[in-house]
C-alpha cells in the first residue's frame, strides 16, 4: 500500500479549502480574534474615556464612527465589545464542551437506567425556553456569588448562565455518537483484549467523535454570543461601563430616533460575526461528514 | 367502520381544524376581535382531531404516558423554580429605603412568606394545580393567573402570525431554491436565508423602524392595537424561522427529487410543476414538520426580544419586567406557562409525525 495515510482532519481541511465562503469566514473570525486580543493597542481610545465636549457626534476624523451620549468613542467601544462578546462566547462554549462531553459520554457509555435518568433531566431542562432558563440561572448566580461590584457580578452571572444552558445540546450529540461508536467492532475488539472502560472511552471512543463535536461547538459559540447580546440588550446581561455588542445595542436603542447609527453599528458587527460563524459551521459540517450534505 | 373513522378523522376533521384555525388567524390579523364562540369551535376542532386521531390510530397508551410525563416535567420545573426563588437571599420587599419592621412583617404575613417552607410549598403546588399562581408582588391585589391570561392571547397572536408568515415565506423560498439548484437563483436565496439566520432581531427592528416609522411614517413604532401595529413585530419575529424553514425545505426537496418515484413520475411525462408541487413537496415536508417543535421554542424566546422592542403587552414583556422588579410569583407563573406550552408543542409535533409519515410508529 503506497497511498499515504490521511487523517480525518487532513481530509476535512482539504474539503473545507474548496468552500470559499467557509474559508473566508474562518479568516474573518481569526482577524476578529486578533482585534479582540489586541483591543488595547488597536482602539484609539479606551472603552470608558469620556469626552464631554464631543457628545453624540457624527463620524469624523477624530472619531471614525462618532461618539455616544457620554462622549465615548463608538469605534473603541465596538472593538472592546468584540473582546467581551468573543471571550464570553468562546469561554462559555469551552465550559459547556467540558460539561457536555463528560455528561453525554457517561450517559451513552453506561447506558441503561442511568442513561434514562440522565437524559430525562436533560429533557426537563430542554422544556424551558432558552431565554427563560438563562434568566433564571442568572438570577440564581447573581444572588449567590461573592463579587462586590455589580458589573462583575453581572458578568459572572452571564458566563454561568450561558455555560449551563450550552451543555445540553453537546450532551445530546455526544451521547448519540458514543452510543453509535460503542457498538463498532473495534471497540468490541478492544474489550476482548481486556481494555479498561474509562481509558478506552478517552483513547478510542472520544477521538472518533471529535468531528460532530467540533461542528456543534462552531454553532455553539455564535449562539452564545447572540444570547449574551440579547440578555444585555434587554438589560438583564452585562452592565455598562463594560462594553459588549449587546450593551452597546441597549444604549443605542434609547437614541434610535435621532442617532440610529449607535444601534446599527453594534448590530452590524454582531451580524457579520454570526454570518461568519454560520458559514464556517456549515462548511465544517460538510467537510467533516461529507455524507450529510 | 374502522377505516371510515380513520379516514373521516384524517380527511375531514383534520383539514377542517386547520382551515378554521387559519381563517381565525387571518381574521384576527385583519384586526377583528374573534368572538369567543369561534375560539371554542376552533379549540374544539383541534382537540377533537387529536382525540379522534389518537383513538383511531391506537395511540391512546402512548399519549396517556406522554401526558403523565408532561405532568411530571411541569411538577419538577415548578419545584425547581420554587426552590430557586426561595434560596435567593434578599426578599422582594427589601428596598433601598428600609420599611418599618412592623410593616414588613405585615406584608410578609400577607403573602405567606413567614409560613414554614413546607407549607409554602404545599400552598404553591396545590394552587398551581388549580390554576392559582398567587398574587403579584408588584401589581398589588392582582393575581398572577389574571395577568397571564390577559397577556397570553397577545403573545399567542404574535407567535401564530409569525409562524404562519415563516411557513408562507420559508417553504416557497426553499422549493424555489431547490428547483433552481446550482444556479444564481439558488445561491441568492440561500445567501438571503443564511443572512436572515444571522441577523440579530434588534438590528432588523432598528433598520425597519428607522425606515418605516421614522423615515416614511407608514407604521407605528410600538404597541399592539391593530393590523398596522402587527406588521413590524411579526416580520421581525418570523424572519429567522422563515430562513431556517427555507434551508430545511431546500435540503429536503433536493433529496426527494433524486428518489425513484420522482424519476417514475418524470418518465410518465408529468408536468414538472405538478411533480414539484404535488409529489416532491408533499414528501419533503416531514423534516419541516420536525422543526415545528424547536420552532415553538424559538418563537417563545424570540418573542421576548420582540415584545421588549415593540413594547407589546405579552408574556415576554411581563417576564422581563417581573425579573427586574423581583416579582417572583409572576416570574414563576410565566415560566410555568412557557414550559407547559413547549412540552405540549413537542407532544403535538410527535403525534403529527405519524400523520405525515405513516412509516413512523410511536411506542
Amino acid at each position: 500500500m503506497s497511498t499515504p495515510s490521511k487523517s480525518l482532519w487532513f481530509d476535512a481541511y482539504k474539503r473545507l479549502k474548496k468552500n470559499r465562503a467557509a474559508l473566508y469566514s474562518g479568516v474573518f473570525i481569526l482577524l476578529l480574534c486578533g482585534v479582540a486580543i489586541f483591543a488595547r493597542v488597536l482602539s484609539p481610545y479606551s472603552f470608558d474615556d469620556q469626552n464631554m465636549d464631543q457628545i453624540l457626534t457624527t463620524p469624523s476624523l477624530a472619531h471614525w464612527l462618532g461618539t455616544d451620549d457620554l462622549g465615548r468613542d463608538l469605534l473603541s467601544r465596538l472593538i472592546y465589545g468584540a473582546q467581551m462578546s468573543m471571550s464570553v462566547g468562546i469561554f462559555t462554549a469551552i465550559f459547556s464542551l467540558a460539561m457536555g462531553v463528560v455528561y453525554g459520554a457517561l450517559a451513552g457509555w453506561v447506558g441503561g437506567r442511568i442513561d434514562a435518568v440522565m437524559m430525562r433531566f436533560v429533557d426537563i431542562l430542554d422544556s424551558i425556553p432558552t431565554l427563560v432558563l438563562l434568566i433564571l440561572v442568572k438570577i440564581l448566580f447573581d444572588s449567590v456569588n461573592v463579587f462586590m461590584h455589580p458589573e462583575l457580578r453581572a458578568l459572572v452571572g452571564v458566563l454561568m448562565a450561558l455555560s449551563i444552558f450550552g451543555w445540553i445540546m453537546l450532551a445530546r450529540v455526544v451521547r448519540g455518537q458514543v452510543m453509535q461508536v460503542k457498538q463498532l467492532l473495534y471497540v468490541e475488539a478492544a474489550h476482548a483484549l481486556g481494555a479498561k472502560n474509562l481509558p478506552m472511552l478517552f483513547k478510542h471512543v472520544l477521538p472518533n467523535i471529535m468531528g460532530p463535536i467540533v461542528v456543534v461547538l462552531t454553532f455553539q459559540i455564535p449562539s452564545n454570543i447572540m444570547f449574551e447580546s440579547f440578555l444585555s440588550f434587554i438589560g438583564l446581561g452585562l452592565q455598562p461601563p463594560y462594553s459588549s455588542w449587546g450593551v452597546l445595542a441597549n444604549a443605542g436603542w434609547k437614541t434610535i430616533k435621532t442617532y440610529p447609527h449607535l444601534i446599527i453599528a453594534p448590530g452590524l458587527a454582531l451580524f457579520l460575526t454570526m454570518l461568519a460563524f454560520n458559514l464556517l459551521g456549515d462548511g465544517l459540517r460538510d467537510a467533516v461528514d461529507p455524507k450529510s450534505k | 367502520m374502522k377505516e371510515f373513522a380513520k379516514n373521516f378523522t384524517k380527511k375531514v376533521v383534520g383539514p377542517a381544524a386547520v382551515i378554521a384555525f387559519l381563517i381565525s388567524i387571518v381574521v384576527s390579523f385583519a384586526g377583528f376581535e374573534i368572538p369567543s364562540a369561534v375560539i371554542y369551535v376552533d379549540a374544539g376542532l383541534i382537540v377533537g382531531f387529536f382525540a379522534l386521531y389518537t383513538i383511531t390510530e391506537g395511540l391512546g397508551a402512548y399519549v396517556l404516558r406522554r401526558l403523565g410525563q408532561t405532568v411530571f416535567v411541569i411538577w419538577v420545573i415548578a419545584t425547581l423554580t420554587f426552590v430557586l426563588l426561595r434560596i435567593i437571599p434578599g426578599g422582594p420587599f427589601d428596598q433601598e429605603k428600609a420599611l418599618a419592621p412592623e410593616i414588613k412583617q405585615a406584608i410578609e404575613a400577607k403573602y405567606g412568606l413567614n409560613d414554614p417552607l413546607a407549607l409554602q410549598y404545599w400552598h404553591y403546588i396545590s394552587g398551581a394545580a388549580t390554576g392559582h399562581l398567587g398574587y403579584s408582588y408588584k401589581y398589588v391585589g392582582r393575581e398572577v393567573s389574571e395577568i397571564v391570561s390577559e397577556s397570553f392571547p397577545v403573545s399567542f397572536q404574535l407567535g401564530m402570525f409569525a409562524m404562519v408568515l415563516s411557513f408562507l415565506i420559508g417553504i416557497p423560498a426553499g422549493v424555489f431554491a431547490a428547483s433552481h439548484h446550482n444556479t444564481w437563483k439558488d445561491s441568492l436565496t440561500m445567501i438571503g436565508a443564511i443572512s436572515s439566520v444571522s441577523l440579530p432581531s434588534f438590528l432588523v427592528a432598528a433598520i425597519m423602524i428607522t425606515i418605516f416609522c421614522f423615515g416614511l411614517d407608514w407604521l407605528p413604532v410600538a404597541l399592539w392595537d391593530g393590523p398596522s401595529y402587527y406588521i413590524l413585530p411579526v416580520v421581525v419575529l418570523g424572519l429567522r424561522p422563515a430562513a431556517i424553514i427555507a434551508r430545511l425545505t431546500r435540503a429536503s426537496v433536493l433529496e426527494v427529487i433524486q428518489s425513484d418515484f420522482i424519476r417514475t413520475a418524470r418518465a410518465k411525462g408529468l408536468a414538472e410543476q405538478i411533480i414539484l408541487y404535488k409529489h416532491v413537496l408533499k414528501n419533503s415536508l416531514i423534516p419541516v414538520i420536525t422543526f415545528a417543535g424547536p420552532m415553538a421554542a424559538e418563537l417563545l424566546s424570540g418573542a421576548f426580544i420582540v415584545e421588549h422592542i415593540f413594547n407589546i403587552p405579552g408574556m415576554g414583556k411581563h417576564f422581563i419586567q417581573s425579573v427586574t422588579n423581583r416579582d417572583y410569583p409572576l416570574v414563576i407563573g410565566v415560566t410555568l406557562v412557557f414550559a407547559t406550552l413547549l412540552v405540549f408543542a413537542n407532544l403535538i409535533v410527535d403525534i403529527l409525525y405519524t400523520y405525515f409519515d405513516p412509516r413512523i410508529k410511536l411506542s
